[in-house]
């Protein structure tokens, strides 16, 4: 019987021990991997400074030898219209995020809160539609927007995505744990329902609308496909699609200005990552349940 | 970093019942409210949706003046159609290299680091920040990065004495080349996913593995963390499928489906088939054969959800 305590204690003092070894290898891994994970943003970083005939020497400096300082950013803003992609880009985000808030916010409090015929239909038809990526719909609606003459323009850009089921889902959730009690005693104090659900309800459910604000934002500021599909002038494009068109005409000659403009295309969303990484990390993951 | 969870688990929760309140309300109020997003789902998706099981029996190219109902020839010529089926099994190719890669990785990303007495947060950060980059400009990035000859990681290969790897000239390694990426991006996402999953093991678990012998950390893990994670894995398995399956910035970027054909992956072959050839009817067949992709998985997602939660 002696022996159990002996034998409860041996393993831990050993792990005592021997644990600044296993957290110092493991924080040799985690650096490994952390280097070889921010490297092609250091290649990136460092081939914005570069001059040109470094590129194309068989050796690889970690530094550039000849600093270019801030020539290739102010090239890229002044050669090709990277500002103007910046500007669609905010436009365009900004706009489908609050048409979305604005549709899914009435939406998600019926849900919530009535009981009305075709309700589980309703909240069916947006489960259903949450599986569905813009990819499925993009023929028809291209079709249909053409046949209105609306292609090319802002409003082609974002019309798909006024309205998210994501949002009607997420913003439903919310809503359901709003006490019924205090909504009740606005009604008895002869609020409307449209001043109850903006003024009562919706205050309570700031933290989710910012969390979906994140996630929208950062989906429709990266998007490729859709813009790809129904904006053609330069002046309507969105930083993806800008960039890869750039990308294209520069044809790889000019990676320095290349790198400049993916810096600067990257920066706005990974500023905001940095600033509220809560958020941000809640906002992104969302994706997972999406 | 956080390691909330998401949204998800709130779901589905168990509601408090109760009586509605709204009853003596007039009963239009809930449809008045719920009308803009009807109208739009009406007109965005289910209406779209139904165009193209429509148009996908039909011969129909983009700016032809008529058209004729072809009956499901367009689904018997996609199933002759060796381009398609590269495609699709390029597909499947891309996700079995991601899917385990960014899984496992994830998975070791978030033990490694949650088990760490100081650092934590800056690690996470660190393997997070490619999930926020712009696909496209990071695509650009790594387009380069790899570079058959100039690129610094050929350059950095060859310093070491090693040949020369030219990832997207390659037809063997092309899609590899955009795996890769792929893992990148993915792997700090899932971490964030497991890291809350690990958060939730109960420590008194590890005590009682520890009475029974278990100090070693590998045994701990496959006997603790591990069984535990099952639900947590399996919804970042299906996840990251859904995710890989529709693979399609790096490849319009980077490498256009070639080289010959060996990336041409199904929704980028979908798309030049629609909006480069203006081949409708066969675009929304494949459109058809995508969704119904994506509906499986979707299905499994739910079922994966709703295990999660009752575990």
């Amino acid at each position: 019987m002696a022996a159990a305590p002996n034998h409860r204690a041996s393993p831990r003092r050993a792990s005592r021990r021997r644990l600044p070894w296993g957290q110092i290898g493991t924080h040799l891994v985690l650096l490994l991997l952390a280097v070889l994970f921010l490297f092609p943003f250091y290649v990136m970083l460092v081939t914005s400074f570069r001059s040109p005939s470094e590129l194309f020497t068989p050796e690889f400096h970690l530094l550039p030898q000849e600093f270019t300082g801030l020539k290739y950013y102010i090239e890229s803003i002044t050669t090709s219209p990277v500002l103007t992609f910046m500007k669609n880009g905010v436009i365009i985000a900004l706009g489908i995020l609050v048409m979305q808030i604005l549709t899914a916010i009435p939406c998600a409090y019926a849900l919530a809160k009535f009981e009305f015929r075709g309700r589980n239909l309703l909240l069916a038809l947006v489960i259903f539609a949450l599986t569905v990526p813009i990819q499925v719909p993009a023929l028809p609606l291209y079709l249909g927007l053409n046949a209105l003459g609306l292609l090319d323009s802002y409003f082609a850009a974002m019309v798909p995505f006024f309205l998210s089921v994501f949002a009607i889902f997420l913003f439903r959730q919310s809503f359901k744990s709003y006490p019924d009690e205090i909504i009740q005693a606005a009604r008895l104090d002869g609020l409307s329902e449209w001043a109850i659900l903006w003024r009562i309800v919706v205050p309570g459910s700031i933290p989710a609308i910012a969390a979906f604000a994140v996630f929208s934002i950062t989906t429709h500021w990266n998007d490729l496909y859709w813009p790809l599909i129904v904006i053609r002038s330069n002046e309507l494009m969105t930083p993806p699609l800008g960039l890869a068109t750039f990308a294209d005409v520069e044809s790889g000659e000019n990676y320095g200005a290349l790198m400049a403009t993916a810096t600067i295309l990257t920066a706005p969303l990974m500023l905001v990552f940095m600033l509220a990484q809560r958020q941000f990390v809640r906002g992104v993951t969302m994706t997972g349940v999406k | 970093m956080s390691v909330e969870t998401t949204g998800a688990p709130r779901a589905f929760a168990l509601p408090l019942r109760r009586k509605r309140l709204g009853a003596e309300l007039p009963g239009w109020i809930a449809y008045a409210l719920a009308a803009p997003s009807m109208i739009l789902l009406c007109l965005l998706m289910l209406l779209p949706i139904a165009v193209m099981l429509v148009m996908s029996l039909t011969n129909y190219r983009f700016g032809d003046l008529s058209y004729a109902f072809i009956g499901v020839e367009n689904y018997l010529d996609l199933a002759d159609d060796r381009t398609f089926w590269r495609a699709l099994s390029n597909t499947f190719v891309y996700v079995a290299i991601v899917v385990p890669g960014s899984v496992a990785l994830g998975l070791a990303l978030a033990v490694m680091t949650t088990g760490l007495r100081r650092g934590r947060k800056i690690y996470q950060m660190i393997f997070f920040l490619p999930v926020t980059a712009t696909v496209v400009a990071m695509a650009t990035v790594w387009k380069y990065l790899l570079h058959g000859t100039i690129g610094p990681f050929n350059l950095v290969l060859q310093s070491l004495g090693l040949p020369a790897i030219d990832f997207f000239s390659d037809p063997d390694l092309a899609l590899t080349g955009l795996a890769i990426i792929n893992i990148w991006s993915l792997a700090g996402f899932n971490m964030v996913l497991f890291a809350a999953g690990l958060t939730a093991i109960p420590s008194e678990l590890y005590d009682a593995a520890e009475v029974d012998g278990l100090s070693e950390p590998l045994d701990r893990f496959f006997s603790v963390t591990l069984p535990l994670l099952g639900p947590t894995t399996l919804f970042v398995i299906v996840t990251s499928t859904i995710t890989a399956f529709k693979v399609f910035d790096t490849v319009a970027v980077i490498t256009r489906g070639g080289p010959r054909g060996s990336t041409d992956v199904l929704l980028y072959t979908t798309y030049l088939e629609g909006f480069s050839y203006f081949r409708m009817g066969s675009a929304a067949a494949m459109t058809v054969v995508f969704l119904a992709i994506i509906m499986v998985f979707a299905l499994l997602q739910t079922w994966v959800l709703d295990k999660k939660v009752h575990y």
